[in-house]
């Protein structure tokens, strides 16, 4: 964590915290330290910072209100939805503003002649569900906070879920945003329709980790409950063999609603702890859930049975109850409680690799969890070669965390080296803004920061999140090329 | 006039924009020049650099489901390639060769992606900008950058790659493309119903599309339009055409279909299209080959799937025809004429937007070509254009805005 965190402005805070109460309610701008205590961090809780005023506005309005004063002040802001966010997004910035979407928890409108849902950026994933699910709906991404986290944080962190390799990331199923950018300008991206009018505003406001502008409202589509849903518990005495399954599956043309793995220290570690009845020798297990019509999900039970028998699977069990079903899910959302019994912290890292170098890649983390003397913990969401390895450490034990840190960034640069990425769910936040050299060149992120510079010349809002440097927009808006100085190209011409 | 040049690499394509941006040339990007007449014009004297030579695959993987190639590869070269495997891209992209040209022209992946787009299947499966991993490209500095990756859970960093989809090339060059690609459905059918009205079509096509029976296909087709179909229970309808899509396996697709129809039965006589039928059928949706060819202006409106039929009313198009459970429509108009425009948008409001593919070049220039944006989003789009190419000389006015004239 040596990325540079930008100077707090010398703002009187009281100033700005009394233009606040001129338009918003006063209980809405707390500035009292014990009650500005939980927001100081989000779920990434290896760094925390107290921010220094925490705002809860209730309307898009008075979020405009409120960016329009920070940038008079030239204060920093971050926005925060749920603080579920497991990679430091909503970290506050010292001196800088806390903005809570807190009280935007309203469903506006449930379409079905249109297949969506309008919400307020603070209703919960879940809660979008709920909203639609007597009606035979749903909404598709489903990551593992989904009872806690927000539709907005979704959208800022373009959030994933186990059902991403048939459904995809939120980036694939939002129509539409309304945000305030740090002009106080409210912005209506997209909406009920499915195509953008211009550029694909979209696809960079969602993903955008709170640097673009802040959301106040999100439209999404929902889609009608798949007829039937069951899943495959297969064993294998090898990871390998698990790895060869998976890629046979899909080489086949079968795309699984969900599919994931758990190594064996996982297997036993949830065994421990709720007892859902795995294989008691096998090396890896994999659970391979299938959605959709009642004969196809039947047909791809049996195509996927053959599939796995033909690739050395020790044993195959396919659900005939919902039950049976959920109970072979049941050790696969208890593997990160199950770690936190072994060791009492645990650092979750979310690097995404290839599906076809699983196995040298879980050799080679085996190899460096040994080096480092931290035990790990593997699970992941292999069909789409999301790793979550859960490495187990003592934060009351000196130099144990900052050696989980370590060994978790030797695990994202060995993702980097084979093909991967840094972050497949989680997004970069201050966790692994360090590493993005790993991943891209100056050219690069330059290039990334300027679309930052489009919306927020000054850079006032979720300062120090995602990227390593901080350049100036003037700076990065320059062009270093002077006229004549270039060679004429050596091309052919016609 | 100006010069054409061929770059091979994308080395000599860096350095090309390098120069042009120095001496301040514009440049046209052209891979096989099949659609530049989508879109608007580049505006003024340009430079033309094709791009076909910047060609060929980097690698396919199809157990990976992914591909990554350059932007010159010919689009049927990539469909070849992945047919070859039992693969396909699922966006289903446009031949716009029919609308723009009467002919079939495909053109290169490279144009193909940067028009953005989808055909029938956007419904369900998204569109080119949701199957783009990530990419190469040299922005308008004349550097050579990438975003993304080949992984389909990526969070890292901006989706630079995904902008790009659908800028028609204004904010920089593609020089390689990766894509998540998808088997090819075992089965293909189509159940068909015939005579329904705009109105009463969009509500069996939103009845489908709320059931658990995944059609990846909801168009319809009026009387005339559907006469045009080389599908002979199409063109012998007699009658207007609403056609539901179901792929996959064979135990499945027969299923959903029995599903389906006993769903819809309230609503009119029935037919079922199998295999090389179907498959011609959707071509002719999603290349809108079934507007007549002689129509002088034809509109692609993207609209909320309920909003659909009243639209097409206070449209009064000579031609119409509607995919995407109502959501897609494409309108024709025998003769072109400005208002024409006016009244469509004034219709379409804030619910969608209406882009002109075809019309005539005096028409072009007076309407916009392109939905114009409210005041703050275009000069957002004019900044962010300007952080890619600060000297405006991408394919300026490609998407309607001279190169940050709206810039604040």
């Amino acid at each position: 964590m040596n990325a540079p965190t930008p100077e707090p402005q010398a703002a009187d805070l009281e100033t700005l915290a009394a233009r606040f109460r001129e338009v918003l309610p006063a209980e809405c701008v707390v500035t009292d330290a014990v009650a500005r205590r939980p927001f100081e961090t989000d779920a990434q809780t290896m760094h925390r910072q107290m921010p220094g005023i925490v705002v809860l506005p209730q309307d898009t309005a008075q979020v405009a209100q409120v960016l329009k004063l920070c940038k008079e002040f030239g204060v920093p802001v971050v926005p925060r939805g749920a603080g579920t966010g497991l990679s430091g997004g909503a970290t506050p910035v010292p001196g800088g503003v806390l903005l809570a979407l807190t009280k935007f928890t309203r469903i506006l409108d449930i379409d079905y002649a249109n297949r969506c849902v309008v919400a307020q950026p603070g209703v919960t994933n879940l809660g979008i569900t709920r909203a639609v699910e007597d009606d035979g709906f749903y909404y598709a991404p489903d990551p593992s906070s989904q009872i806690a986290c927000t539709i907005g944080g979704n959208v800022a962190q373009n959030s994933g879920g186990v059902h991403c390799l048939k459904y995809g990331l939120t980036v694939n199923n939002v129509l539409g945003v309304e945000l305030v950018t740090m002009d106080g300008e409210i912005l209506r991206i997209g909406g009920k329709q499915l195509d953008p009018a211009g550029y694909d505003l979209l696809s960079i406001v969602t993903g955008s980790e709170g640097l673009l502008g802040v959301i106040t409202e999100v439209t999404v589509r929902i889609l009608p409950r798949p007829e039937t849903v069951r899943a495959l518990l297969i064993s294998f005495d090898s990871i390998e063999a698990g790895g060869a399954c998976v890629a046979d599956i899909i080489g086949s043309g079968i795309i699984p609603a969900g599919l994931e793995m758990m190594d064996r220290f996982t297997i036993d570690a949830v065994e421990e702890y709720c007892a859902p009845g795995y294989p008691e020798d096998a090396a890896a297990i994999l659970i391979c859930e299938l959605d959709g019509p009642a004969a196809e999900v039947d047909h791809l039970i049996g195509e996927v049975s053959t599939i796995a028998e033909r690739n050395g699977a020790t044993g195959v069990r396919a659900s005939t109850s919902e039950e049976e079903r959920l109970k072979f899910w049941m050790g696969r959302k208890a593997a990160f409680p199950a770690a936190a019994k072994i060791k009492p912290d645990y650092y979750v890292l979310d690097g995404t690799i290839p599906r076809n170098k699983l196995a040298p890649v879980l050799q080679r983390i085996g190899e460096l969890s040994a080096a480092s003397g931290l035990t790990i913990a593997n699970v992941f969401h292999v069909g789409d070669g999301n790793l979550h390895p859960l490495i187990l450490y003592d934060a009351n034990v000196p130099g144990e965390m900052e050696a989980a840190e370590k060994l978790g960034h030797d695990i994202l640069r060995l993702c980097v080296e084979v093909g991967g990425v840094l972050t497949g769910e989680h997004g970069v936040g201050t966790e692994k803004r360090a590493l993005m050299p790993e991943m891209f060149s100056d050219v690069d992120m330059q290039q990334q920061q300027r679309l930052k510079c489009a919306f927020d010349p000054d850079q006032h809002l979720n300062p120090g999140k995602v990227f390593p440097t901080l350049h100036r927009c003037a700076e990065l808006g320059a062009m270093h090329v002077h006229k004549g100085e270039v060679a004429f190209p050596d091309l052919p011409r016609f | 006039m100006g010069s054409t040049y061929k770059p091979s690499d994308e080395r000599q394509l860096a350095e090309l924009v390098t120069w042009a941006a120095a001496e301040g040339r514009p440049l046209e990007l052209t891979g096989a020049g099949t659609k530049r007449a989508l879109g608007c014009a580049v505006i003024g004297e340009t430079d033309r650099v094709d791009l076909s030579g910047v060609a060929g695959v980097a690698f396919y993987e199809p157990e990976e489901l992914v591909m990554s190639v350059r932007p010159g590869t010919p689009l049927d070269e990539v469909e070849r390639l992945l047919a070859e495997r039992g693969q396909m891209l699922a966006f289903e992209p446009p031949d716009w060769g029919w609308i723009l040209s009467g002919q079939s022209a495909p053109g290169t992946i490279g144009g193909t992606v940067s028009v953005g787009g989808a055909g029938p299947r956007r419904y369900r499966a998204g569109a080119a900008r949701d199957f783009v991993l990530g990419a190469h490209g040299v922005s308008g500095r004349g550097e050579l950058f990438k975003s993304g990756g080949r992984v389909v859970k990526n969070v890292t960093g901006y989706d630079l790659h995904k902008l790009m989809t659908g800028a028609y090339g204004t904010l920089g060059v593609f020089t390689e493309i990766t894509m998540k690609v998808l088997p090819t459905p075992e089965k293909t059918y189509t159940l068909l119903i015939f005579g329904l009205s705009a109105e009463r079509a969009v509500a069996a096509l939103g009845d489908a599309a709320r059931s658990p029976f995944e059609p990846s296909g909801l168009a319809h087709l009026p009387r005339a339009e559907a006469a045009r179909s080389q599908v002979s229970y199409v063109h012998g309808a007699g009658a207007a055409v609403t056609a539901v899509r179901v792929e996959g396996p064979e135990v499945s697709v027969k299923h959903r279909m029995g599903e389906l129809r006993a769903l819809l039965a309230g609503y009119g006589q029935m037919e079922e299209l199998h295999s090389s039928n179907s498959l011609r059928l959707w071509h002719e949706i999603r290349d809108a080959w079934l507007l007549p060819s002689e129509v002088e202006a034809v509109w692609r409106v993207s609209v909320p799937p309920s909003a659909g039929p009243a639209l097409v009313e206070a449209a009064a198009p000579d031609s119409w025809m509607m995919d995407w459970a109502g959501g897609l429509l494409w309108l024709g108009y025998d003769v072109a004429s400005a208002e024409q425009g006016a009244r469509l948008r004034a219709a379409v409001g804030q619910a969608g937007h209406a882009m002109l593919v075809r019309a005539p070049r005096a028409l072009k220039a007076q309407t916009p070509v392109f939905q114009p944006q409210d005041d703050a989003l275009a000069r957002l789009s004019a900044r962010l254009r300007q952080g890619f190419d600060p000297a405006g000389i991408l394919n300026p006015g490609r998407m309607g805005d001279p190169a940050g004239a709206k810039a604040a």
